[in-house]
């Protein structure tokens, strides 16, 4: 007889299930921790290698001569940006043409569903201006683009008169073989959204724009470029995108690539690589830096104006200048003869970046790790819910003894009434915690003597924790449970439930499907009715939310006291339900619809009477 | 005693690979081209054939150039280039049909190799190779088997009398292996297992301009001139190992001629021999008809020997392949050993004398 069928032999396999269940899942558990941050350890990291064969091994030598004129040119559209208002929109369309560059603008419009407190703004109207620069001999088949926000205030001025810069010096050239489209976008990530929409011809996101009159072919690659001083002492490249989504590591190959070809020094995270992999602070330098990428990537949002590109398939990125106190200073033509020499090798490109790797996680700027070597972390998470769901499996089964098949599924149908009781409710409170704090801010401001912004969080909140307190309330009014058994077929339910969202959550968004796997499993693998109450709210998604918070801001080299960590998570909180409503991101309905709804059937387990 | 001169040259020369990374093969190419044209060999004898199009690339940033040497010394596509396969054209199909001359009937002229029994021919091949093929385009290979058969189909067809084979790939070596057909001279740039390296990367162009063997191959090419009689042994010294880094090799077996006789303008090279005379013809007087003086047996006499294609003797009486002794592997001493070892440990040594 075979193995599963032998009836003795099933019973043995079973008992020996039930009986190391519990050691198995902690051992798991720290196996998949221990795995996880064993990624950052230098020999277990790959070195990171140029793969496209089109962009291969010979360099060109650099010739942008203009760094001065640029920082010229970046003070002249300061002045102008500061008579106007906001954006110089005639001085930037005079100076492209002059330059030799095809200049079109789009004007925009978007209504924010309540007032954005970190950018203060909420009615946005803005323009957009870009210049294509033809490709002397090739077919408009494919573009290039090069942007520079237009920000408030003294920032990334020089940004912009690089970008002006480049233009005038890549118009004389006769080698570019696609076209580049100069992009200066207003209101960043707003102005960014309305162009792409605009250039893709999709409207996801309801935002109002003027159609574009001029395009270039379809976009082969992007960079966006933020620079705010004068001479930098560093470059910063941020790769995490929309819903974390990674360009082709081969663009960030290729940063490092021209980092040392030039002398730059690169950094990552705003982090600079060490030699010294064998030392603490060394392991724990490459884990830091990794784990900002975590959390980064978690996050769901765009960490630059390139985020949004990702989406369309075009791998992007977005350079930073950095001027710290070093006493190594690299000047603005430096960075246009990187820029040039990136968008060279980019020129050589014919076909879109594919022959690296798109999912990976980098614990510095020559080391990476694939999706083949960290996934592993989060598959030893999610056996230990497969494997808790087995136990209960096996329990449910031995606990009706001598039915045959027909007779338990009778028995369990009134079992299972409840259970969709509770499904429904939970599933409705998760879709009052996403609707209601945007639909009910009007309510909340003229009852209550709070902005619209805290209003909306604060409803998040308190519906929130109004779900904490479901169990009791709901348990007058259905009748019919209170069954012994009945909990352990709702927390079956509920693990098999959690583990397909987490396992889907991480093949898209590895960071988010590990840290919400940290917290929730152990609590729907141990989850029992007398458990207490406290460890559930404290590892519950709010709560890891609020801790992911303040490990970021630690890991940033800037902590903060728990007062401020708390108006930090509200603002968390605000950006994550604009993010969803502007650009489309997929974490906080995730978090409300899916997620918290799936932990309200956990917390309904404890209340089990 | 045959005089080589008499002896016309066709030339097949052939680059295999696309994209603007692969510039070096297009220019290694255009050099050997430009080379023999300066030797004297007109437009209407060769047959070249380019993948692609790197002068008029939109990333040349030096357009209708095609550059040999680094800063841009060299310009080997010139004025007066003439491409008779360009771009797809350019398939293991097409160069077959060229050697053997299978095209149809409206192929034109410029696309045909014209040649016949007392023509030497010069085929030059580079592109991307490994063990035992070459690539063409990036989506097609043709094997040493295929190549070798459609020399034999030449041979047959009476479409050579000599034929030079230089390749300038990886492996190179390995496309010459199975020639069987007589008169043949195989060059190759590396061995098997060995990599052609490129030389020069230009820095305002971006790609590397040349291979090794073929840029030192040129640099022998510009001191021979027409009349100059450097024979093949200087040929095979071209690039040694210490500047091409792989070790380029040759093949003479199947040649007829000593390969230090032939001279290096018997291929590349085309020499009109001129004999001053000091005697007056006179022209009024009406043409004779010449006889016939060739001696009829001449004709009938075959000179050149065929390879035996089926060596049935040699089969049927089991005589053993000339291979190279390989020293016995080492496992294969090791088993022996061991066995020797067990027997005799079993049986005692003393049952050494049964059987010696």
């Amino acid at each position: 007889m075979g193995l599963l069928s032998d009836p003795n032999r099933r019973r043995a396999l079973t008992n020996l299930l039930t009986r190391l269940n519990a050691p198995i899942c902690v051992v798991c558990y720290l196996a998949g921790v221990m795995w996880f941050m064993g990624l950052a350890f230098e020999p277990f990291t790959l070195r990171t290698y140029m793969s496209e064969n089109a962009m291969g091994s010979t360099m060109v030598e650099e010739h942008f001569p203009a760094g001065e004129r640029a920082l010229a040119t970046g003070r002249e559209f300061a002045a102008h940006k500061k008579k106007v208002g906001g954006m110089p929109v005639n001085w930037l369309v005079k100076t492209m043409e002059s330059r030799g560059l095809e200049v079109f603008t789009q004007s925009f419009t978007r209504k924010l569903p309540f007032p954005d407190e970190n950018k203060e703004r909420y009615l946005v109207r803005g323009t957009n201006v870009y210049g294509i620069l033809r490709a002397p001999r090739a077919s408009r088949t494919e573009a290039l683009v090069l942007t520079a926000p237009c920000s408030q205030g003294n920032a990334n001025n020089q940004a912009v008169g690089l970008l002006l810069g480049l233009a005038q010096y890549f118009r004389s050239q006769v080698y570019w073989a696609k076209d580049i489209i100069f992009l200066v976008n207003e209101h960043d990530l707003i102005g960014m959204q309305a162009w792409l929409e605009g250039y893709h011809h999709t409207n996801t996101t309801g935002g109002d724009w003027s159609p574009l009159h001029g395009r270039g072919g379809s976009i082969q690659a992007s960079l966006s470029l933020e620079l705010s001083s004068d001479v930098i002492t560093s470059l910063d490249l941020v790769l995490e995108g929309l819903n974390g989504q990674l360009p082709n590591l081969d663009l960030a190959n290729l940063f490092h690539a021209f980092c040392q070809k030039i002398g730059v020094l690169c950094t990552i995270q705003g982090k600079l690589q060490r030699n010294d992999w064998e030392s603490t602070s060394g392991y724990s330098h490459s884990a830091q830096t990794m784990m900002l990428m975590v959390l980064k990537q978690a996050s769901g949002r765009p960490w630059g104006d390139h985020g949004l590109f990702l989406r369309y398939h075009i791998e992007a990125a977005t350079i930073r200048g950095i001027n710290s106190f070093r006493q190594y200073k690299t000047d603005t033509t430096t960075i246009g003869r990187l820029l040039e020499g990136m968008y060279r090798k980019l020129n050589n490109l014919l076909e879109r970046l594919h022959q690296s790797y798109f999912f990976y996680l980098m614990p510095s700027l020559t080391r990476f790790v694939s999706i083949g070597y960290y996934m592993p972390a989060f598959g030893l998470l999610a056996v230990i819910l497969l494997l808790r769901a087995l136990d209960l499996w096996v329990q449910l089964g031995a606990s009706a003894p001598g039915t045959e098949d027909g007779l338990a599924e009778r028995e369990q149908d009134p079992r299972f009434l409840p259970l969709l009781n509770k499904l429904v409710i939970s599933h409705m409170t998760g879709v009052a915690l996403y609707c209601l704090p945007v639909m009910s801010q009007e309510m909340a401001v003229q009852h209550f003597p709070v902005s619209e912004t805290e209003a909306v969080v604060l409803t998040a909140i308190a519906i929130y924790t109004a779900g904490l307190a479901l169990p009791h309330n709901t348990h007058r009014l259905l009748q019919g449970e209170g069954t012994e058994h009945g909990w352990r077929v709702l927390k079956l339910v509920a693990l098999l439930y959690l583990a397909v969202l987490l396992g889907c959550t991480a093949l898209i968004n590895f960071s988010l499907g590990f840290i919400l796997a940290l917290s929730l499993v152990p609590i729907a693998a141990f989850i029992t009715p007398p458990l207490s109450a406290a460890i559930m709210v404290l590892l519950s998604p709010g709560c890891t939310l609020l801790y992911c918070v303040l490990i970021f801001q630690e890991l940033q080299e800037t902590p903060v006291s728990l007062q401020d960590g708390w108006m930090l998570f509200l603002s968390v909180i605000s950006q994550g339900i604009l993010d969803h409503s502007l650009y489309g991101s997929l974490v906080y309905p995730l978090l409300a619809l899916l997620i918290y709804p799936c932990w309200l059937l956990l917390w309904n387990i404890l209340f089990w009477k | 005693k045959r005089n080589q001169c008499y002896f016309k040259r066709s030339l097949n020369v052939v680059c295999t690979s696309r994209f603007w990374f692969n510039y070096r093969h297009v220019a290694n190419t255009l050099s050997v081209y430009r080379s023999v044209k300066r030797l004297g060999i007109p437009d209407s004898h060769i047959v070249l054939m380019l993948a692609d199009d790197m002068a008029c690339n939109h990333r040349n940033p030096k357009p209708a150039t095609v550059f040999s040497h680094k800063n841009m010394e060299l310009n080997v596509y010139g004025d007066d280039v003439e491409v008779d396969y360009r771009g797809y054209e350019v398939t293991v199909e097409n160069f077959l049909r060229v050697l053997t001359g299978r095209l149809p009937p409206s192929t034109p002229r410029s696309k045909r190799l014209l040649s016949d029994d007392r023509s030497n021919i010069l085929i030059y091949l580079t592109g991307h190779g490994g063990n035992g093929f070459l690539k063409f385009q990036d989506s097609e290979e043709i094997s040493n088997v295929e190549l070798a058969d459609a020399f034999e189909q030449m041979w047959t067809k009476r479409r050579y009398n000599e034929l030079l084979f230089i390749i300038d790939t990886c492996q190179g070596a390995s496309m010459y292996e199975r020639f069987y057909s007589p008169n043949i001279m195989a060059l190759a740039s590396s061995q098997v297992g060995e990599d052609s390296l490129s030389h020069q990367p230009d820095l305002a162009i971006g790609v590397h301009l040349m291979d090794r063997y073929t840029f030192y191959l040129l640099e022998f090419l510009e001191d021979i001139h027409p009349s100059s009689t450097t024979n093949m042994k200087d040929l095979f010294k071209v690039c040694p190992k210490s500047q091409c880094v792989s070790t380029p090799g040759h093949r003479t077996d199947l040649f007829l001629r000593d390969p230090g006789s032939v001279l290096i303008t018997d291929f590349f090279g085309s020499v009109r021999k001129v004999e001053i005379t000091t005697d007056t013809i006179n022209l009024t007087a009406p043409m004779v008809h010449l006889e016939d003086t060739r001696p009829v047996r001449e004709l009938r006499t075959e000179i050149q020997t065929y390879m035996d294609q089926l060596p049935v003797a040699e089969i049927i009486h089991q005589k053993p392949k000339q291979k190279d002794w390989h020293p016995p592997d080492g496992f294969i001493l090791g088993l022996w050993t061991l066995i020797l070892l067990v027997f005799f440990k079993t049986y005692g040594i003393k049952h050494l004398k049964h059987i010696f």
